[in-house]
């Protein structure tokens, strides 16, 4: 019967109401509990270097142009050696909206992304991160990677020593 | 002269504290309501100042006192400003006539526990429940905006339909205790409350003093997402505050109402009797909490029908019934 129904109805959303006052709140009181974010969690950006120290970034702009929001700008710079690097580096994170498509531009694994999220600040500038902000000491999650020794160029090492090369022909030695 | 001035400072001590409970309780009742209603919704609700946000309606009310206090450009100033003071003062002043304890026996005379002890004072109350309409529909029009105007033209129209089934859900009470005074009411209830006696009537008012605190399946005239805010669309800082409290304080009124006309005031075994009185008035505007966590709003066109179709007549009927039995009884 449809007004059988309709107390039902009325009368039954007070007992799931009532259950729920004595449930514990599912809320996590953020600034007491944090909790730990997923390990590809896409939070602040940071330039990591290759096992050997140097940095990894080679300063190709192709972060920059991936980036759909246009907030990482930079300056390219050559080394006597001809290792290429940033002459400075500012990502503004103002601006950021942690899409991750420059971690994925980058060929040299230099960009990525940390978990870090708590990025306010009162002071605007202060979310503008320059290149020693964002340069860490370590190779982040790719240990091991050294675009310079897997390039083929006489940079970090001389030609043809690094792994899986082999030392380039000396052609006047094929001559006849 | 003495005794002029000992019964002049005794009044002057049971207002303040009327007063004073009244207002930090409507104080409260808001950080209970948004407590209750969190942990309704698996929330905390506010736990941010002081221990267990306890502190929180002080935070709100600095908050409000530096907010600007905007008045519209086209406003009609004069009623702008009056209404918020309207819906307060009638709420507060309906406080007047409710008997919240047993009569106390100090330095040989008889106190009675009753700000003024009325004979009409049921009238009173009805009356001045009536004029805290005025408070939301002048808002409503001093605004100058549509949808203040929708919300105050709800108002009237709900207050309406709902004053006319309250007042016939009372005329059973009033038959059955021979008395408009609150305090024979409430002696009249001695061995048994009048929510036992007279259900159906207890129904039709707790369903009506609902329309009246213009509180969730009835808050059409501040339907937030149709009117942004109803009545009180254009308020800001202090003057939004008053409708706030005022509104708070009109939950416990009401509150009180329902406890003095139906439950019995402040009978109950074992506890003394303003703690009796509080526990119910609590329990009643802990109910009402309870429904604005659970019921959704009616339609507008639903709450009229439901107003003029079922519970007028319903209350006709039950006060025919009533008078019968009254009659057949001697």
């Amino acid at each position: 019967m449809s007004l059988w129904r309709d107390i039902r109805g009325t009368i039954l959303p007070f007992w799931v109401t009532l259950r729920y006052l004595f449930r514990r709140p599912v809320t996590v009181c953020y600034p007491e509990r944090k909790q730990t974010p997923a390990p590809r969690y896409r939070g602040r950006l940071v330039l990591t270097r290759d096992p050997d120290g140097e940095e990894r970034c080679v300063a190709c702009h192709l972060c920059s142009a991936a980036c759909p929001v246009d907030c990482i700008s930079m300056q390219a710079a050559e080394r006597e050696d001809g290792r290429r690097h940033a002459a400075w580096f500012r990502i503004n994170f103002s601006r950021c909206i942690f899409c991750g498509l420059c971690t994925e531009a980058c060929p040299t694994l230099a960009l990525q992304m940390t978990s870090e999220y708590e990025l306010a600040s009162r002071e605007l500038l202060q979310v503008i991160y320059e290149k020693d902000e964002l340069l860490i000491d370590g190779c982040g999650k790719n240990d091991g990677y050294n675009f310079y020794r897997l390039a083929g160029i006489g940079v970090a090492a001389p030609r043809g020593s690094n792994p899986g090369e082999t030392p380039p022909v000396d052609f006047r030695s094929n001559l006849p | 002269m003495n005794d002029v001035l000992l019964t002049f400072i005794l009044i002057v001590i049971k207002l303040g504290l009327v007063l004073g409970t009244v207002l930090s309780l409507a104080a409260y009742m808001v950080l209970a309501e948004r407590k209750i209603l969190g942990r309704m919704q698996m929330r905390h609700g506010p736990n941010r100042v002081g221990p267990f946000g306890l502190l929180q309606p002080l935070a709100d009310l600095i908050k409000l006192l530096c907010k600007e206090d905007l008045i519209p450009e086209r406003a009609d100033r004069w009623v702008f400003m009056l209404a918020p003071a309207i819906s307060t003062v009638t709420a507060l002043l309906a406080f007047a006539v409710i008997p919240f304890a047993a009569p106390l026996h100090l330095f040989g005379r008889t106190i009675p526990m009753v700000v003024c002890d009325l004979n009409v004072g049921l009238l009173y109350l009805f009356a001045l429940s009536s004029l805290a309409v005025y408070g939301v529909a002048l808002g409503g029009w001093a605004s100058q905006s549509k949808y203040a105007l929708l919300g105050g033209l709800r108002a009237m129209a709900q207050m309406i339909s709902y004053e006319l089934a309250m007042g016939l859900a009372i005329v059973p009470v009033v038959m059955a205790s021979k008395s408009f005074s609150l305090t024979a009411i409430v002696a009249a209830q001695q061995p048994w409350p009048n929510a036992i006696r007279h259900p159906l009537a207890f129904l039709i008012f707790v369903i009506a003093i609902m329309a009246e605190s213009k509180r969730t399946p009835f808050d059409m005239p501040e339907a937030e997402n149709e009117l942004v805010a109803g009545f009180h669309t254009e308020y800001s800082g202090m003057r939004f505050g008053m409708f706030f409290v005022g509104e708070y304080l009109n939950l416990i009124v009401l509150g009180a109402m329902l406890t003095v006309l139906f439950l019995g005031g402040w009978h109950g075994p074992l506890l003394p009797s303003v703690c009796w009185f509080l526990i119910k008035v609590l329990g009643v505007a802990f109910f009402f909490i309870w429904v604005r966590g659970t019921m959704p709003r009616l339609r507008y066109d639903q709450l009229m029908a439901f107003g003029w179709k079922i519970l007028v007549p319903l209350g006709l009927l039950n006060i025919l019934v009533t008078a019968a039995w009254l009659l057949w009884r001697g």
